[in-house]
């Protein structure tokens, strides 16, 4: 995701002169960031934008305001999440695979995967999560299933998941099996392709 | 019959009133930063419980379909002790943030010197941040609570429109009906008000700049008290349109000149299908 597509995404949403406004603002004087970053959802709107999908006005920008920002991009990262609302948080997690940042917001991924808010759960396993340790990474996915978070949530997850993972989704399909409870389907159909990809040992098949 | 509760403590209340709610017709709630029971002793509590008022609370009743906005202030009895008073200066932080609708509740508990300056503060907070504000009235005192509220109110300049003094009763009702100042009655199980005692003061005071609240906490008290008093109404011979003035008309005219009301998509279920259930146990 670039930052021009959602630049461009936004020329339709209301207050594009509030945007420009605030993005030049930012840039000069990266502290009013705060300030902008809590008000661009009754600028700007909350709807979904046709493109890219599944982002909706207020995300994006936010995520813009954060790329103007000339320097500082960790410490102000860190900052807005700590500060932030519910749509604030989740609008950081967002931006940290745009920043340069480095391995820096890894302990915002940690802070979010102990919520139980669905939203930002769904929010800390995109690209970002590359940077999260592989037991945490599958904590994550696993908390999704438990949560009915949809897999679709989670960057690059066939080329990531591995026979410890089926293993504890495997309990958790056995648990959920003799509680009469359904597992999610796409988590049914995630531990097939492991089993069938072999990478599931027989002992846990 | 659409319910919007302007004043409700659900950080102390559970998800089956969140359910009995919404199946009574509440599709938003103001929840005001209060005391808590339990003595706070400085700031970093009160940072926590703003944040689980504009984070997790917010979250958790949208899974039941009920739309949550607060207040936030140092409320007047905590105002009192100096290990809190630094909250004052954090507050500007959430009084930026979109769920946030008022600055609230502030006014009297014991009408200190402490509480007069956090009071005249806060109201000059609504002010800049262009706000509502959410006027508590005392327990103890309350007709000369309420005198000194509307005093303070009048000296601060913020519009009297723009602020709403609540806990009324028959006797302090006719302090404030005249003063352009919004009323707010909450209705109680047996203190505050009970519904046939606010039917008596609509028909007498009629139903304009009147706010109805069930301000349920952590103390004995009831979500749907607003309900009842809805039904009262009309057993008493008031119409569904002045049911649904005093219920949704007029906490949305009050509280939405902070500009930051969000009801839209109301009718749409909030229970999202693949995600609703983590409410239940912590994610089931």
């Amino acid at each position: 995701m670039e930052p021009e597509r959602l630049r461009a995404a936004l020329d339709g949403v209301p207050g594009p002169e509030w945007l420009d406004e605030a993005l030049r603002r930012v840039a000069a004087e990266p502290t009013t960031i705060a300030r902008h970053f809590a008000a661009a959802g009754r600028h700007c709107g909350r709807a979904e934008l046709p493109d890219p999908p599944g982002w909706t006005a207020d995300e994006a920008a936010r995520v813009l305001l954060l790329t103007a920002l000339p320097a500082g991009h960790a410490d102000a990262a860190t900052a807005l999440y700590r500060h932030g609302d519910a749509a604030e948080k989740q609008a950081v997690l967002r931006a940290l695979p745009l920043l340069p940042v480095g391995a820096a917001g890894v302990p915002l991924l940690h802070d979010a995967l102990r919520t139980n808010d669905t939203r930002l759960v769904a929010a800390a396993l995109g690209p970002y999560a590359g940077h999260l340790d592989q037991a945490a990474w599958r904590q994550g996915v696993l908390k999704c299933v438990f949560m009915g978070v949809p897999l679709a949530a989670v960057a690059d997850l066939d080329e990531r998941a591995d026979g410890e993972l089926a293993t504890m989704l495997a309990g958790l399909a056995a648990e959920r099996a003799a509680a009469g409870r359904p597992m999610p389907a796409d988590a049914t159909d995630l531990l097939d392709r492991l089993a069938s990809t072999d990478q599931l040992s027989p002992t846990e098949a | 019959m659409r319910i919007f509760d302007p004043h409700i403590h659900m950080t102390s209340r559970t998800t089956d009133d969140y359910e009995r709610m919404a199946a009574a017709g509440v599709r938003a709630v103001v929840e005001p930063a209060f005391w808590l029971g339990q003595p706070r002793t400085g700031p970093e509590s009160f940072a926590d419980y703003f944040d689980s008022l504009i984070g997790w609370e917010p979250f958790r009743a949208g899974q039941f379909g009920v739309r949550h906005h607060a207040t936030i202030a140092l409320n007047p009895k905590e105002a009192n002790d100096p290990r809190c008073r630094p909250v004052l200066d954090l507050l500007p932080r959430w009084l930026d943030k979109d769920g946030v609708v008022a600055v609230g509740e502030i006014g009297y508990d014991s009408m200190t010197p402490a509480e007069d300056e956090a009071f005249a503060a806060q109201l000059a907070l609504a002010v800049a941040h262009d706000l509502p504000a959410l006027v508590h009235s005392p327990h103890r005192d309350k007709a000369r609570g309420v005198q000194r509220s509307l005093a303070v109110v009048a000296e601060s300049g913020i519009d009297p429109g723009r602020v709403v003094i609540d806990h009324l009763n028959e006797v302090t009702v006719k302090l404030v009906r005249d003063t352009g100042v919004w009323l707010g009655f909450s209705i109680y199980p047996d203190t505050k008000m009970s519904p046939p005692r606010m039917v008596e003061l609509l028909r007498a005071y009629g139903t304009e700049r009147m706010l109805v609240n069930s301000a349920a906490d952590w103390g004995r008290s009831d979500p749907l008290l607003t309900r009842a008093t809805g039904e009262a109404m009309l057993a008493a011979g008031f119409t569904d349109d002045d049911v649904d003035r005093v219920l949704w008309r007029n906490p949305v005219e009050f509280y939405g000149q902070s500009g930051r009301l969000e009801l839209t998509d109301l009718d749409v279920t909030a229970v999202d299908p693949t995600t609703g259930n983590s409410i239940l146990r912590g994610g089931e």
